[in-house]
């Protein structure tokens, strides 16, 4: 099992934000294990994510319905399309087990979704707990805490 | 004068047979007249009595733009009070919910109400002998709303004194609370799973026209729905199929199932789609729920209570409830074009955790500000509510399958892709405007 650094981990956080930013869904959806989640809670500090609702909690498949969809040509509410941008607090390493190979890193961000005239911002906390497979970091749970969580939102179209 | 107010002449000729004048949609003066008299004529969903389970226990709201809280009384009884203290004004819940005790204090002078609004104590009350306070209204503490009803637990109001009775308002459409409360074994609901609040930029009306509109999903959702099909059939064959697909893709079934699924349509604006079959009918059963139900109610009764699959029962003016799949959509109007949408979801008391688990993954796949089928929804609205400004057209057009024999018909099943329903909505959307409306002479 190969060790990642501090850095290593940091820069992992990073270059995702970067590809959300850049628009590369495809990859960035293959940085998700198999079973993989992307988790938006409704409260703060929400544990269950089954019998409590969430703004997302989303496993691969239904994440690749998302991907494929925001690049379909009857997709109405992305004509225009939306765009967004990342400001990312530097990424603290919470948990290292590089034994098991299992990593934690918590992230403050600041995000933009901008679609037309309109740019809405979102303030929060990212928690990635990240995997090594096949000697590669990967996402085992992308969980985004926004501040607001519990607030009355518009469409939130992409992925903080 | 105002072209609108104190006018039901003016008001009635918004609606025609088939077509619905733009101003019902984007004028603000017609919006307030609907929060006048519309909202205060009708009997208006406030919340469900399982949010106010002890005495003390409240939960505030609105009722159309009225900020009102809902309270369990020292005797029990569900009290829906206007939240403003009668002394200086000041909203005296302050927390969506919570347990004021025995009585409510205002936070500005510490004047305190019993549960049922009356006023209990004033700080240093000597300044008030000999000033005629007895005459003033402040003197009868915090107003509560007259007419409230709770029926199998939910709770509705009407804001005016006098009008119609629940019963006659209601009539036949309660069978789709009945049914979603006999879906629980021990015939009782709880609201759970938190609540999916959704800002629209557009007119309330619009989302309650959606509900009962069976030709937009396979067009608008071909998205979303269309997607989830397709990424799923690439799935390796003898994958069990995700519980997200099997309630994504009967949004992508054709015209015919839609028509044939069929609506039925009661007075007053009452009315729901999916009489003969539906987009709840054919989800997976749901391990021992059956057997429970069976021990509850006989099986030729539980197989009744779940054969009735009804899809959206709109009861007018704003809510809409899903009894299959225990959902119950509240659209808060804020503005003429301003509408809040909260999602709300129900454990069928007794029943699997699946069936909630269930329910929310629906509410979040369709209702959530992150749902891609809300996304595109919620696009359509937002480019109705910029468009009806456009000059050039005047009218909203509701005429599909329009026949001038339906007036006066009541408790009708029809094909699934009528608008009755909406044209139902909007002839009782010009009885509840004008019904306290008086004549103003121009």
């Amino acid at each position: 099992m190969s060790a990642f650094n501090d850095q290593q981990l940091v820069a992992f956080v990073y270059a995702e934000a970067r590809m959300l930013d850049e628009q590369r869904f495809e990859d960035w959806l293959a940085l998700f294990t198999d079973d993989g989640h992307y988790w938006m809670p409704l409260v703060p500090g929400q544990q269950d994510p089954r019998l409590h609702t969430s703004l997302l909690y989303e496993d691969k498949l239904l994440l690749r319905v998302r991907v494929e969809r925001l690049a379909g040509a009857r997709t109405f509410s992305q004509q225009p399309r939306s765009r967004c941008h990342h400001l990312l607090q530097q990424p603290m390493v919470e948990q290292a087990d590089a034994a098991a190979g299992r990593y934690t890193l918590r992230t403050a961000f600041h995000y933009v979704e901008t679609r037309l005239d309109t740019q809405t911002l979102f303030a929060g906390w990212a928690t990635h707990e990240l995997v090594v497979v096949d000697g590669a970091l990967r996402i085992h749970q992308k969980r985004v805490d926004l501040v607001n969580c519990d607030a009355a939102f518009g469409n939130i179209n992409l992925f903080m | 004068m105002s072209q609108y107010t104190g006018q039901p002449d003016a008001i009635n000729a918004l609606v025609r047979d088939t077509e619905v004048h733009k101003d019902v949609y984007i004028d603000q003066q017609v919006f307030e007249l609907e929060m006048e008299h519309l909202f205060a004529n009708t009997w208006v969903y406030v919340g469900h009595a399982s949010q106010v389970p002890n005495k003390g226990d409240y939960y505030t709201t609105t009722v159309g733009t009225q900020p009102v809280v809902m309270v369990r009384h020292t005797d029990n009884t569900v009290k829906v009070l206007y939240n403003r203290c009668p002394h200086k004004g000041v909203k005296v819940a302050g927390e969506v919910c919570g347990n004021t005790g025995k009585f409510f204090r205002c936070p500005y002078h510490a004047w305190t109400f019993k549960t049922d609004g009356s006023l209990l104590s004033i700080p240093l009350k000597k300044g008030y002998e000999n000033v005629g306070f007895e005459q003033c209204e402040a003197s009868k503490g915090m107003a509560a709303v007259p007419a409230v009803q709770v029926y199998r637990d939910f709770v509705f109001c009407r804001l005016n004194p006098e009008g119609v009775s629940f019963e006659a308002y209601f009539g036949n459409s309660l069978s789709t609370i009945d049914n979603m409360v006999d879906r629980s074994p021990e015939g009782k609901l709880e609201i759970a799973g938190g609540v999916l609040r959704y800002m629209h930029h557009c007119n309330w009306k619009m989302l309650v026209d959606n509900q009962t509109d069976t030709c937009h999903p396979m067009v608008a959702h071909e998205s979303s729905a269309g997607t989830a099909v397709r990424v799923w059939n690439e799935a390796p064959p003898g994958t069990p199929k995700p519980m997200a697909v099997e309630l994504f893709a009967p949004f992508m079934s054709p015209y015919e199932f839609f028509e044939n699924m069929g609506i039925r349509v009661w007075d007053n604006g009452h009315g729901h789609t999916g009489v003969a079959d539906s987009i709840h009918a054919a989800y997976s059963p749901v391990p021992g729920y059956w057997e429970q139900m069976v021990a509850a109610y006989g099986e030729e009764r539980a197989k009744q209570i779940l054969g009735e699959v009804r899809h959206n029962t709109v009861y007018w003016p704003n809510i809409m409830i899903k009894g299959p799949i225990q959902t119950l959509r509240l659209f808060k109007p804020i503005a003429a074009d301003r509408t809040l949408v909260e999602s709300w979801t129900f454990r069928l008391v007794g029943a699997p955790d699946m069936l909630l688990e269930r329910t929310l993954m629906y509410n979040r796949l369709v209702n959530a500000p992150t749902s891609v089928v809300g996304h595109d929804d919620l696009e359509m609205y937002e480019r109705a509510q910029e468009g009806l400004h456009a000059r050039g057209r005047d009218w909203v057009n509701v005429a599909r399958l329009f026949d001038p024999a339906e007036h006066g018909q009541t408790d009708v099943a029809t094909n699934g892709t009528n608008e009755w329903q909406m044209r139902n909505q909007f002839r009782a959307w010009a009885k509840y405007m004008t019904a306290s409306m008086k004549e103003v002479q121009a």
